[in-house]
């Protein structure tokens, strides 16, 4: 029996990462918004790795930082260990990463949910999605309530159809043994929706007291805390931190996973759905570099409050006596006792090419989806599809513009566009070197790239606005300060320079031609920089790279504004590509597939050459213009 | 919309005594202004009126390249709605492309197949009914360039491209795993690795400019196979081919094939022998390499030159290559004609509408007969080939030099002690340049290779 509950503007299927953001967005852009999960005790749960950020994922979260969501300033809350990575590189691959107290990391994304106004939780499983003429009209629960809303956002993560599975043990779940949603893909593929099959999996988690600690090393965290959360003052950060700990693989482990291979589902056919290649199982590894004698793995705290340690670098399907003795043929490992076993899950998502660049379903007005769902992994990218799908689902509800961010202004860009636009196969991790412009997509400037943006969507109050003129302002005026100041060979200059190893002046030069020598930088510069103001680090450190990398950058923004031109060349949405005879059948076929939304894209598809980017273009200018004829 | 200036050699080269050279675009006055001196005064072509023709020399720095007429066409009247210039020099290859890599080094970029109708479209120049026929012609041309561009590329050239582009993308993957996967994969000392390796990589393309520019992949010119009997004269052919003086000879071992190529230059003209492994030695194609061998070579051959020993009866071997020849270009040489004949020249004529000159290596008979002959069907543009390797060749000269620009940039970052991640973008460019001429595409090459080389991950 099926009954009709309450109205809501929009409505978030799941509550993972995807859905916190989604939900948030919706809710504080004052829409009415309600979202379900399968356990209220899940909400925000972090299911795999017990960290957040890390390469090209920390960029993520700053991104969803600058826009106004929640993830950084969630995990600066409750992280108990936090590193920067990459510091001996450029500033544009700096990552940061930080160990999350996952229980509290949940439990501290919960309390802002539920006291976050215009939200309403409700612990329920979403069965249907109800659409008039394809538009969603409301969702229906597995207990026949309905709630009428003009927008859905599917947000499910790993749990439709999930199937958990180490050895020959097969749970239908989802992961950490919850309740799996098993009517949901049903009612999708009715919709026309097109539906693949993906697996990831995790390691064990083993419990702190049977580790011998002395036969690893230990990392520990960073002195100097860089925060997620631009809102957030280094100094209010300091806490305790726990370590992490480091031991490897032995000869050992690979001949007892060899000599199992043929009881892991992954190897005998057991597990269908298709598995990532950067996050392989510990059995993928030894099968696919047979020449590595050991492979890292590292020994992470799961929290504060519990014995519980992650070993990442393990994750395994295999039967659980093969396990044990797996993990125990570790350094440090030999007494282990494994808390909670390791397993793959299988799962259902979609192909995500059906969806437009707001993560709209092309087919279904008015619903949206983000995360795992999409055929992504990762926390951070789940969040950061959430925060857009949410976005965007609000801006159509208030008749605003979309906001799509591309390849040029975030990872998230990149990220969504790649999800789009390319063949997934596998589910889809950020890495830096998917970012072709990355020197300009650096973590430490996101706010400066993206906070405008999400204060005009309204997620960003007018205070932090302001400061961000403020910052910006400051950073500009040091620039022109530094480009400016001629400093002459004097001695206290030429014995500065001596003293750094740096070669002494022949004629006068600027500070900022100084700070451009790879050995300087803006802070060694004090003593002779006369003029100079107190500034706040966040400024110095953009000034800094601002100056030392402006040849760089420069040739980055041509690039990018090379790209932008075909960027804004927007693809009618009625276009029929198979009216279009000078096109190549490979080139109709993909590009009626994906349906780009520019130039820009369509030149991004695989099938596509050059000559049809030419043949189209000169299509949209005959269509443009009989279009303004009639 | 198009800003850029654009030239490409708007004639079939050969086809008739003149060569055009069409330059379209904002620079196309200035350019032709730096590179053109006029006959009778020193007016510059930008100050003429236009739609007017000028006499006077193409000139490269102080040396005076060829005697041309210049056409001035000033925006819009114009094919392209752009400032156009047309040189029209003398048609031979190397005049025509000396003149086109002058204009190529003022900064203009070679037109893309189909480029000046695209533009002659996107400025309106072109009613919208035509679009259709536009769209095909780029297609079509497009396909066929990059079907050039692989012909040209057949053999050593092409391995090396690929070598160069395995090894650079190698080095991007490392780096990028490094990025990654930090915990895993260390940087240090991969910068004098790095170097180490783009000095490699940048030998290997200076030598693919200069053989480029030497004109061996131009000078591919007439695939040529000489065909005939045991002892009909075959060797000898090439040998005073060869040894002519004006002859430029150089050995191109291992080519797919395990042939020899004997490049042999007949003033403007390059025969390019295909000479099967052995032909010199045993004298007998058809029968040491087998006659299927014979019949895929001849297929690839431009030109066959059928060597007929006038003092053996013809037989069935004779009919075999006169059916295998017959849709070719062929030329029958009639040779040994200063012994007494076996063959009636006539009977042979009626058996074949191929020409047929009567020659004796002894003596040179009939070489300059045959010189004039393939001049001739050269010249006519029966072969169509020239036109398209000149363009194909520049398009590879300029991809080479994008490459090593982007190299010296990756060689300047080290220099500087950039952090390794800056290496990638011009590693990239670099990759993707060399990419193009062998018409692979980029997409997902370095994660597949991140992913099948380097063990990421948790």
């Amino acid at each position: 029996m099926s009954f009709v509950y309450e109205e809501y503007d929009v409505a978030v299927i799941g509550a993972g990462h995807a859905g916190c953001e989604a939900a948030l967005a919706c809710a504080r852009l004052s829409l009415k918004t309600i979202m379900f999960t399968i356990s209220v005790d899940s909400i925000a749960m972090m299911p795999c790795n017990p960290n957040i950020g890390g390469t090209s994922k920390g960029h993520l979260v700053r991104e969803i930082d600058a826009l106004g969501g929640e993830m950084g300033k969630n995990i600066d809350r409750t992280f108990i260990q936090s590193r920067m990575l990459n510091l001996s590189k450029g500033p544009a691959v700096h990552s940061l990463r930080a160990q999350a107290d996952k229980m509290e990391y949940s439990k501290s994304m919960r309390m802002v949910l539920e006291n976050t106004p215009n939200l309403t939780i409700k612990q329920a499983e979403i069965i249907d999605i109800i659409t008039e003429n394809n538009k969603v009209t409301g969702v229906k629960t597995s207990s026949g309530a309905i709630y009428p809303c003009k927008a859905a956002i599917i947000c499910t993560g790993t749990y439709l159809n999930a199937r958990c599975i180490y050895g020959e043990t097969v749970h239908y779940t989802g992961p950490n043994g919850l309740q799996a949603a098993t009517h949901l893909t049903e009612a999708l593929k009715k919709l026309g929706i097109e539906m693949m099959r993906f697996k990831t999996g995790t390691p064990a988690r083993i419990d702190k007291r049977t580790i011998d600690f002395s036969k690893m090393t230990e990392q520990k965290g960073d002195e100097k805390i860089v925060p997620f959360s631009f809102t957030n003052k280094p100094e209010d950060l300091k806490r305790e931190q726990v370590s992490c700990w480091l031991t490897y693989t032995t000869p050992e482990t690979h001949e007892i996973i060899r000599a199992n291979i043929d009881r892991s589902p992954l190897f005998n056919g057991n597990i269908q759905g298709t598995g990532a290649r950067y996050c392989p199982s510990i059995e993928d590894k030894v099968v696919r570099f047979p020449d590595k004698d050991r492979h890292q793995v590292f020994i992470e705290p799961e929290g504060n409050y519990t014995n519980e340690m992650y070993v990442s670098g393990m994750s395994s399907s295999l039967p659980e006596d093969v396990q044990v003795k797996m993990y125990r043929s570790v350094p440090g490992l030999e007494n282990a006792q494994i808390v909670r076993n390791a397993y793959a899950i299988e799962y259902d998502c979609i192909n995500p090419s059906q969806l437009k660049p707001t993560l709209e379903f092309k087919k279904i007005e008015g619903l949206f989806s983000a995360g795992q769902f999409n055929g992504s992994s990762g926390y951070e990218e789940a969040a950061a599809q959430g925060i857009m799908a949410g976005i965007n689902a609000a801006m159509k509800l208030l008749g605003r513009e979309p906001v799509v961010l591309d390849r040029s202004q975030a990872y998230i860009g990149v990220l969504i566009d790649d999800l789009i636009t390319k063949e997934n196969t596998e589910p889809y991790r950020m890495m830096t070197s998917r970012a072709e412009y990355r020197l300009i997509l650096r973590q430490d400037n996101a706010d400066l790239r993206l906070t405008k943006i999400g204060y005009k969507i309204g997620l960003i109050d007018e205070e932090r606005y302001q400061a961000l003129l403020r910052k910006e302002e400051l950073i500009e005026k040091e620039i022109n300060r530094l480009k400016n100041t001629i400093i002459g060979a004097n001695s206290q200059v030429q014995e500065l320079l001596k003293s750094l190893n740096s070669a002494p002046l022949t004629t006068a030069v600027t500070l900022a031609d100084l700070i451009k020598r790879p050995e300087l930088n803006y802070e060694m510069l004090k003593s002779i920089d006369h003029e100079r103001k107190e500034l706040p680090d966040d400024v110095i450190e953009q000034v800094n790279i601002n100056i030392k990398y402006e040849g760089y950058i420069k040739r980055q923004q041509m690039q990018i504004n090379q790209f932008k031109k075909m960027e804004n060349k927007k693809i009618p949405e009625d276009i029929d590509y198979y009216a279009i005879t000078g096109l190549r059948i490979e080139a109709r076929q993909k590009l009626d597939k994906f349906r780009p939304v520019s130039i820009g894209q369509a030149s991004r598809i695989a099938g596509v050459s050059p000559a049809d980017i030419s043949v189209l273009l000169i299509y949209l200018m005959q269509y443009n213009s009989k279009n303004k004829s009639e | 919309m198009n800003t850029d200036t654009i030239a490409a050699i708007a004639t079939g080269v050969g086809s008739g005594g003149i060569s055009i050279i069409r330059i379209s675009g904002n620079n196309a006055l200035p350019v032709i202004d730096k590179i053109y001196k006029s006959k009778k005064n020193n007016k510059l072509i930008s100050e003429q009126k236009s739609h007017t023709i000028h006499y006077g020399f193409i000139v490269d720095g102080e040396e005076v390249v060829d005697e041309v007429m210049v056409t001035v066409m000033k925006a819009p009247l114009t094919y392209t709605r752009e400032d156009v210039v047309e040189i029209n020099c003398h048609g031979g290859i190397v005049v025509t492309k000396k003149i086109l890599d002058i204009v190529l080094k003022q900064g203009v970029r070679l037109a893309e197949p189909g480029e000046f109708t695209k533009r002659a479209f996107l400025n309106g120049r072109i009613d919208l009914s035509q679009a259709e026929a536009v769209c095909d012609i780029i297609n079509a041309k497009n396909e066929m360039a990059l079907k050039n561009s692989l012909n040209q590329l057949r053999g050593r050239e092409f391995d090396i491209i690929k070598e160069l582009r395995e090894g650079i993308l190698r080095d991007v993957a490392y780096i990028e795993a490094a990025l990654d996967d930090p915990e895993n994969y260390s940087l240090d000392g991969f910068s004098e690795h790095l170097l180490n390796n783009i000095d490699s990589y940048c030998k290997k393309i200076e030598k693919l400019i200069s053989d480029s520019k030497n004109g061996k992949l131009i000078k591919e010119g007439i695939k040529t196979v000489i065909l005939g009997k045991p002892n009909a004269g075959k060797s000898s052919l090439l040998n005073i081919l060869v040894k002519e003086e004006r002859a430029i000879v150089t050995d191109i071992a291992g080519t797919t094939r395990d042939t020899l190529e004997e490049t042999v230059q007949l003033n403007e003209i390059t025969l390019n022998i295909i000479d099967t492994a052995g032909i010199r030695k045993t004298e007998d194609v058809v029968e040491k390499i087998g006659v299927e061998k014979a019949i895929r070579i001849a297929k690839e051959a431009d030109l066959i030159i059928y060597v007929i020993d006038s003092t053996t009866p013809l037989d069935e071997n004779d009919e075999a290559i006169l059916s295998l020849i017959r849709d070719k270009k062929a030329i029958l040489l009639f040779n040994k004609s200063d012994l007494p004949p076996k063959i009636n020249i006539n009977e042979l004529k009626e058996k074949t509408d191929h020409p047929v000159i009567i020659t004796s290596f002894i003596n040179y008979k009939g070489l300059d007969e045959l010189e004039k002959l393939i001049k001739e069907m050269f010249f006519k543009g029966e072969l169509k080939l020239n036109e398209d390797i000149l363009i194909t060749n520049d398009r590879h000269i300029e991809a080479f030099r994008k490459a090593l620009e982007a190299l010296s940039m990756v060689k300047d970052s080290i220099e500087n002690q950039m952090p390794e991640d800056f290496y990638s973008i011009d590693l990239m460019t670099a990759y993707e340049v060399l990419g193009k001429i062998i018409g692979e595409n980029v997409e997902e090459d370095l994660i597949n290779l991140i992913f099948s080389e380097f063990c990421m991950g948790k």
